[in-house]
Formats: structure tokens, sequence, C-alpha cells
């Protein structure tokens, strides 16, 4: 079959897809998209996370004719879906240029190691931003429990959100 | 998409943002060794565009998908691959009668694993056949309709079974070399380790405690699945992009059944989510590249979650028989010690984890007294092998669990009870090993002592409770009755290094040259990163000795000689050294030119002690003589070079005595658990941890590595256990959804203190980190339980069933 779908702001056609394949498979096999990763394809890790007309879903678990005629953002599209929530307002700027906020406060905050968790836990914090600008450490691991990372025992990904939060409302107040 | 002709060298350059330096001096090099500099794949891995082994793609490649044994033992009557072979789409169906040569076996150390079954399978999940198609799903169906006929055979799944005068022997006629020296075919290897009499000297304990303890099956669960890209090459050999967490080790094993020479045989590191062990022993190497020779197209596997159960080897389960002895004031008189190691059906690097449980069994301590015996089992439970802690893990968690108990018949402090006993530099192991470096083990266990504690209900606020902070959550299933907070301690002692006489060395090749008037230095090594954050201390080593700005990091191939396996806390250490060792001879080289062109200028060129700082040549008295741009300008200088560490020692077969290991680790951690007695779920408060790291070459990676470690003790202590049916071998959970890894909520606050006593033998007097951590973990969550529950909890994980008597 064919899927149409608008992928990081670009509309995207997929051709020859089998009705068995999730929209991971078509985002990584067949739109040249491999940044939402294939750690368990069974909806319990998130490290397949984008965003499905603005909600964060694990794409793994949408089988792609339901992605049809809506809109994803995946990780290689965050820069820019957090650059045009900013606004161009500025909140860029310096080597961080060309990253959203959350990426460079999961680079700067150490809260990368293997990196295969890192796409889905950026795209759920990130949403999570958006709707909580100033969330508790509660609310963090609320709304980052549906991602694993096996690797950073989860305290420099606390750091990393947070710092993305505080880096947020200074460039808010700014 | 991804190709694999883009996977591009990682470069890192200038001041790191985000963490001060904490060299201040402008005339130092910036971001050298002590140093938080930032990950040089970060960007990468930040944007999706850091190509991880499953993220492999080729023109006209293929999919492979591996057909895996249902049963744990049989024999295979006949394989019917026709009707796979007829599926439109399938291009190669492969089994155990295809393989190209005689050597059909590979091994890390013992080649007893079949590449694929021949005649048998030993354990569920084994590979009985490959098919390559145009699409993973084909691949799959077509192997689903590959025809096995098994004629079960009975099972071996414990030490009773596996020893029985009857038992069905896993292996018939081993001619390995441990054979000759183990009690029963079905026992792979044993290794006493005895000093002292331990018999005479129980007879002067006023105390004694003995217990048994069961540690369960622990998985590696790294995110990143198995995978890679086996690409045919012109010259009939083939271009494996791979996740390893060694390729020099994979190619030895990979080339002979391949029957090509191992040049023919290229390996390239591809992006690895995670290794924890999990990624030493062979997975779908040889398969992959079996599938690309035979279809002559490039072949791309990927296993799913449920596969990945099977594809690799996870943490032995062990039973364990203590006995420990104490005087009235409480100094340890002796311990007796049997560990048994369930090994599963292949070998893999159970002989090593066997010689770990053995030589570390007693933990951190001065015994003079000591009697214990390690031994892997072969069964036909799945293979077990490396895992973070390697063997070491097992024996933590029972002699910690010992260390209370004797310290409550003493009637001593708990911790005080572990200092009073604690080995320190110059104490000699059970093995006969003097430690001859800093083993801070009373100061490690005094520090974690002495954190803050986490404020108490710490779920109550002027809003109200927050069920986010109590056991069993947004389940609603307390709102604080019945909640017991508990305490507890552990300390450990982690090698570091391949041990027992391995020729453990790693190789750099380290190149300097003018790019753009900036001396830039180019680091080629085999190391595998894996996430521990190697490639950043590698060029932070670079800058701290040559003195320049700009690394780049080759990635990593078999074009390089070996870097040893990522695993045993080495490769800071091993690889580290290399590359320190590379720098210093491309620093005596660029000096030698140095003196050729300006030697006559100034007296200083004369002096010993020259250094390379912010890209000049300097004096030791800070004396600028040259810069090096103006020294090398044409010129490459390039050196390529293996370095060991000091030599190990075997083990004696019969008394484990000799100097085994070449470093020690340590760690020790409080837990704060809070226990919901009803329902018996426990939520950890906070896991503090201590320790001694030597040097921090990277203070933030080494944070990393101690709370990722932190968790991984976490999770086997509560959640964590593959668990294999008694009755049939078969793995009952393997999927992510009954296999639990802890969760951003499950994990707590990990304080971190860490302390740097040099090691003198080590390379900036570093000591290994990434285990150590892992060991200490699991008792400490284990003891604060019981501490909260009053219960014996002998085994982990920990269960409700087991906290509320309904097991």
């Amino acid at each position: 079959m064919r899927v149409n779908l608008t992928v990081n702001g670009r509309p995207q056609q997929a051709d020859d897809v089998w009705e068995g394949e999730s929209l991971l498979y078509v985002l990584r096999e067949r739109l040249g998209l491999p940044g939402s990763k294939n750690a368990c394809e069974q909806g319990e890790c998130g490290s397949c996370t984008v965003l499905l007309d603005g909600v964060p879903v694990c794409s793994c678990l949408v089988a792609a004719g339901q992605a049809e005629g809506r809109e994803v953002v995946t990780v290689e599209g965050l820069a820019d879906h957090a650059g045009r929530r900013a606004g161009g307002t500025g909140a860029r700027t310096g080597e961080g240029a060309g990253l959203a906020p959350i990426q460079q406060a999961f680079i700067d905050a150490g809260a990368v190691q293997c990196g295969f968790c890192t796409p889905g836990l950026l795209v759920a914090a990130d949403e999570m931003l958006e709707r909580n600008p100033d969330p508790t450490d509660e609310d963090i691991r609320e709304a980052l429990s549906g991602n694993l990372c096996r690797c950073t025992g989860y305290e420099k990904i606390m750091d990393a959100v947070r710092l993305a939060a505080a880096r947020q409302s200074e460039g808010g107040r700014a | 998409m991804t190709s694999p002709e883009l996977s591009t060298a990682f470069e890192q350059g200038g001041t790191p943002t985000g963490i001060p330096a904490k060299t201040t001096q402008d005339s130092r090099t910036r971001g050298g060794i002590g140093e938080s500099t930032l990950r040089p794949d970060g960007t990468l891995k930040v944007t999706g565009e850091f190509a991880y082994s499953s993220d492999m793609w080729h023109e006209d490649m293929l999919w492979g998908q591996t057909l895996r044994s249902t049963v744990a033992h049989a024999e295979i009557l006949s394989i019917d691959v026709s009707e796979a072979l007829a599926t439109p789409g399938v291009h190669a169906v492969m089994t155990y009668d295809d393989l190209p040569t005689g050597v059909r076996h590979y091994g890390l150390e013992i080649r007893d694993t079949p590449v694929l079954a021949h005649g048998k399978v030993r354990h569920h999940g084994e590979p009985v056949a490959l098919v390559a198609a145009d699409h993973p799903e084909i691949a799959r169906r077509a192997a689903a309709r590959i025809r096995v006929e098994y004629k079960e055979l009975p099972i071996v799944t414990d030490e009773a079974s596996a020893t029985a005068p009857d038992a069905v022997l896993v292996h018939e006629n081993r001619t390995d070399h441990y054979c000759a020296h183990v009690p029963h075919p079905n026992v792979l290897h044993r290794q006493p380790v005895i000093r002292g009499n331990a018999e005479q000297a129980a007879r002067k304990a006023d105390f004694v405690v003995r217990g048994e303890y069961r540690f369960g099956m622990q998985d590696q669960a790294f995110l990143g699945p198995e995978s890679g890209l086996a690409v045919p090459e012109e010259d009939g050999g083939v271009h494996l992009h791979i996740a390893t967490q060694w390729l020099h080790s994979d190619l030895r094993q990979m080339a002979p059944v391949l029957g090509l020479p191992p040049e023919k045989v290229r390996m390239t590191l591809a992006g690895v989510g995670g290794a924890f062990g999990g990624r030493e022993d062979l997975s779908m190497q040889i398969h992959a590249c079996l599938l690309a020779l035979r279809t002559g197209r490039p072949v791309k596997i990927v296993y799913n979650r449920f596969e990945s159960f099977f594809g690799h080897v996870h943490r032995h389960p062990a039973k364990l028989s203590y006995e420990h002895g104490a005087t009235r004031d409480g100094r340890l008189t002796h311990v007796r010690a049997r560990i048994v190691l369930d090994g599963g059906a292949y070998a893999s690097a159970s002989p090593a984890v066997v010689g770990n449980a053995a030589s570390l069994g007693v933990g951190p301590y001065e015994v003079d007294h000591v009697d214990v015996e390690a031994l892997a089992l072969y069964t036909n439970n799945p293979p077990c092998g490396a895992m973070r802690g390697f063997g070491a893990v097992q024996a933590c968690f029972a002699y910690e669990a010992q260390m209370d108990r004797l310290a409550d018949a003493v009637g001593m402090d708990r911790v005080e009870f572990r200092r009073l006993n604690a080995m320190s530099q110059g104490s000699v192991m059970p093995t006969g090993q003097r430690v001859d470096s800093p083993a801070p083990v009373a100061e490690l266990l005094r520090r974690v002592k002495e954190m803050p504690m986490p404020p108490e209900r710490q779920w109550e606020s002027s809003e109200g409770v927050d069920l986010r902070q109590l056991p069993g959550g947004l389940s609603n299933t307390t709102h604080g009755e019945g909640v017991v907070r508990g305490v507890g301690y552990a300390v450990g002692i982690k090698n570091v290094g391949f041990s027992e006489g391995f020729d453990d060395y790693s190789t750099a090749k380290v190149r300097m040259e003018v790019v753009a008037r900036e001396p830039v230095v180019t680091v080629h090594t085999a190391m595998a990163e894996v996430g521990q954050g190697g490639v950043t201390v590698q060029a932070q080593i670079a800058r701290t000795e040559l003195g320049v700005t700009r690394v780049a990091i080759h990635p990593a191939d078999t074009r390089v000689g070996s870097a040893g396996s990522t695993s045993a806390s080495r490769q800071t250490y091993v690889t580290g050294g290399a590359v320190k060792h590379a720098c210093e001879l491309v620093r005596e080289r660029v000096l030698e030119i140095g003196r050729r062109r300006f030697g006559s200028r100034h007296p200083g060129w004369a002096t010993a002690g020259l250094l390379l700082e912010g890209g000049k040549v300097v004096t030791d008295g800070g004396e600028v003589l040259a810069d090096l741009v103006d020294v090398v300008r044409d010129e490459v200088v390039e050196v390529e070079e293996e370095w060991r560490h000091r030599p190990t020692e075997p083990f004696d077969p019969r008394t484990g005595q000799g100097n085994g290991h070449v470093q020690y680790s340590f760690a020790a951690h409080r837990a704060v658990v809070e226990v919901d007695t009803e329902l018996g779920l426990v939520k950890v408060i906070e896991l503090a941890c201590a320790q001694d790291v030597g040097r921090a070459l990277n203070p933030l990676s080494v944070t990393g590595q101690i709370q990722g470690g932190t968790t991984q003790g976490l999770g086997i202590a509560v959640m964590e256990e593959i668990v294999v049916d008694p009755r049939t071998a078969k793995v009952r959970n393997p999927s992510f959804t009954d296999y639990l890894i802890p969760t951003i909520l499950d994990t707590p606050t990990i304080p971190v203190d860490v302390l740097e006593l040099a090691d003198d033998h080590a390379p900036y007097g570093l000591r290994g980190v990434g285990e150590a951590p892992t060991l200490s973990s699991t008792p400490a969550v284990l003891a604060a339980i019981r501490d909260a529950t009053g219960l014996e909890l002998n085994r982990t994980p920990v269960r409700p069933e087991h906290l509320t008597g309904t097991a």
C-alpha cells in the first residue's frame, strides 16, 4: 500500500508498504529516518517515541496505515519543532545552535552514554516541557516513566531535564 | 539512509561547553585529563544521526533471520527447508550442512558452540537455520516454514541433576583443558582458593553464621539489539559493520568458520547501544557473513527483543553456601564458601567467571583462613557468561548478607564490624596476592555512612500526599500506612582487567600533523565505544600528552591492532594506557624534529623534561621554545604501539594461590528503602555510593558510570530475573513486558562521593570504574529491605511474595 504523511514538516510518501509494517519501520527503513530507535518493538521501552499529531506515541505500536494523513515529529525534526515553538526568540545561540534546548541539555549534563534511549527520551521530555515548563522531579519521573535507559541510572537525565527547564525559563524571562 | 561508508570520525575541539574547565592558566592545554569534557559523539546521538548497528543500510541488501530451537535438549532427526526455500523473496536458507569449512564451532575460550546446531540442540533458543530474504517479515515467515523434527532428551538444570551418576552429559567427549580436573563432565571448571586452615580456625570462633543464598539469572538488557550488516567484497572477503565489545576477538572466532584468512574479514565498529558484557560473545556476526557470502548480497540482521533474550549469554544464576566465623571482639576467624554457578549449555566466559567468584569470594576483608570453592556447571539452561561485575556480583550479595548477620551475632554495628575487618593497602588476598595500591574500604564505608539521610515521610507536603513517592506509586495502594523504612550497607571488591595470566594488551595508533595552521592529533584504536565514554577519555589523554586542542578519534576497526575487550572495567586503564604510551612516543619524535630544527638556537632544547602544552614546546620551567606548527610543519608523525599492564599469574588449580589480578576496585553503598509491608512493594528512596577511582579522568563520565552500575544492581535486587522453567529449561519471560528493568520511577537519587587515591601502577593513577558499583548496590538494597521487614531474604531478586509470606 501507499502511505502519505507529514514528517518533520515535510510531506512524505512511502510505497510498497506491507500492511503489517509499523510507523517505526516506515520511518527507519523507508523514509531514511533511523533516529527513532528499535529497542523492543513492543511498546515497553519508549526508544521509538515520536509525536503523532503532537502526542507522544511509541511508533512501533502504530501501524503505518494509521499514520496516513497525519503529522509526525521525530528526533531528527526536534530542533525545528522546538525552534518553531520558541518562535525564534533567540533561545538558541552559541555552540548549541541547531539543537533544541533539551538536546543541548542532554549533552551538557552527561545524560548520553550509549545514546540508544536518547531520541525517545528527548521527544518525550521536550513534549513534557511544552506542557509543563516548570516540572517537579516527580513530574519529570512520571513523564519519562515510559522510557527505559540502561546506562545512566537516570540521574543525569534528571539533571538534563532540570537544566533545559531552567534555561527555558531564563530564555522566557529575557 | 545511513550508509556504512558514511561512518565519520568524531572530532572534539575547543573548550567544551557547560562544564567549566578546571585549568585556568591560559598557557595550559584545555580539555585534558581531569576535566569533564563532553562526549565527541554527543551531538550525533541527540540529533538521531549517530549510526547504530541496526541503522546500517545498503543498496540491494537482504534481511537475515535465525530459526532457533523450541526445545532445550533434543536430537535433531531431520530439517526440511524446501518450503522455506520456495517462498517468494527468499534468497538463501542455510543449515549446519551448508557451512563452508570443517570449523563449525566457536567460543571465547573453548570452541564448544555450534555456529548452527548439528544433530542436537542443548538449550532453548539455539540457532538451527538461517534465512535471507528481501523483507524481514518474509524472512521471519520463511524461517517458520522450516520443519525441524526433534526427539527430546532428558535435561539437566541444576547441580543435583547435572552431577548425578546417570546424568545425561551436555557435552560428550570433552577435550578442553579444564576437563582433567573437574569432578564430573557436567562441571565445566572448578577453582578452589585455600589459605591458612579454615577448619582449625573455625574452632576458635566465638560466633559462626551459616547461610544459603540464591542469585537469579540477570540479563544485560542493553537497548540496542544485536545487529549488523555484512557486505561481500570483490576479493571474496566480507566487511562486517557490527556492535560488539571486542572486534579482534570476534574476528579470531569468525574467520576460520567462514573459511577466509583474517585479512579478508574486515570489521568496523558500528554504533553500539550498550553492552554490559552481553556483546562479548558472538551473536549474529558469523550468520550475517555466511548469508552475505552465500548470496553475494549485503545482509543485515537485527534481532527483536524476544530474540535478543536468546541471542546473548546472561549473568550466571548462583547458589552460594557460606560459613563465617568471628571472635568475641569482632575479628573474622575464617570463611568457608561454596559457589555454584550455572553456566548453561556452552562455556562462554564461565571459566573466568569461576576464577573471579573464587578469588573475590570473601570480599574486601582481612581473613587469614579461607576455604572457598567455586564451580560452573554445564546444564541445558541458557548459556551464561559475561555481565558487569563478572562473578564478583553473586559472591558480594552473599558475603555481605553474612557480614550483617555476623555483626548482629557479635553485637556490633554493621558498618563498624565491616570497618574493623576491612582490608587495606598491604593486605593479603585469599590467593596470596598482596594488595599493593590503596584499598580504602573502611574509608568508603565511613563516607557513605556520613552522607546526609533523605528526609522522613518525604511523600507528605502541605499539598497532601504525593503518591509517586510511595511504594506502589500511582496505583494508589497506600498513603503511608504500612510503610516501613529500612537502611542497609554493603561494600565490594572487583578486579580490573583480564586476570589469571591473560596477555591483556591494547594497541593505539596516534598521528600528529598540521592542518590549516593548527596541530591536529588523530587517535586510532580498535576499542569498542559502547557508551562508557572511552572516546572522550582518549581525546583527553591526547590533549594532555601532546598539548593540542584538536583531536580526532578515528572509527574503531581491525585495520589497527587489538584493543582488547570493553569489559572488566579495563578500557580507560589499558587502551587509555596504550594511547598515553603512543602519545609519549609521538612526543619524543616531535621533540627530535624540534631539536634538529631549532636545537642550536636555544639551550632549552638540550634539557630533559620538555613538554607539549597549549600548542607549544615548553621547558619544564614553562619557557616557550617553539610553536608545534613550526616544529612539525609538513611532517606526519605517526606511531602504532601495543601496551601492556604488568603481567598476572594463573591460579594454582588446587589451592587458588597466585598473583591473579592486575588491580582491585572498591565501592560502598548505603540504601534507603521504604516497604509497604502489607503488599510487599518496595520503593528505593536513595542509593548513595562512595567509590575510589584512583584518578577521575573525566569526573562527569565517572559519576555516570557509578550511577548506571548502581542501578543495574538495584534491578537484580528487586525486579530483574530471567525465569527458566525447571521442568523444561525454557525461558518464560523473554520480553520487556515480563523481564523488568528499572524505570526512572523505580530509580532513586544516587548521590556519589568519588575518592581519588592514586594507584601508582596504573596510567595517571586511575582505577577501573564501571563494575564495582554493580556489586555492592544489590546487597545494600537487600540489607535495607531486611532492616525494614525483619525477614531473612536469602535470594535475589526479592519479589512481593517473599515479603508477604505468600511465596
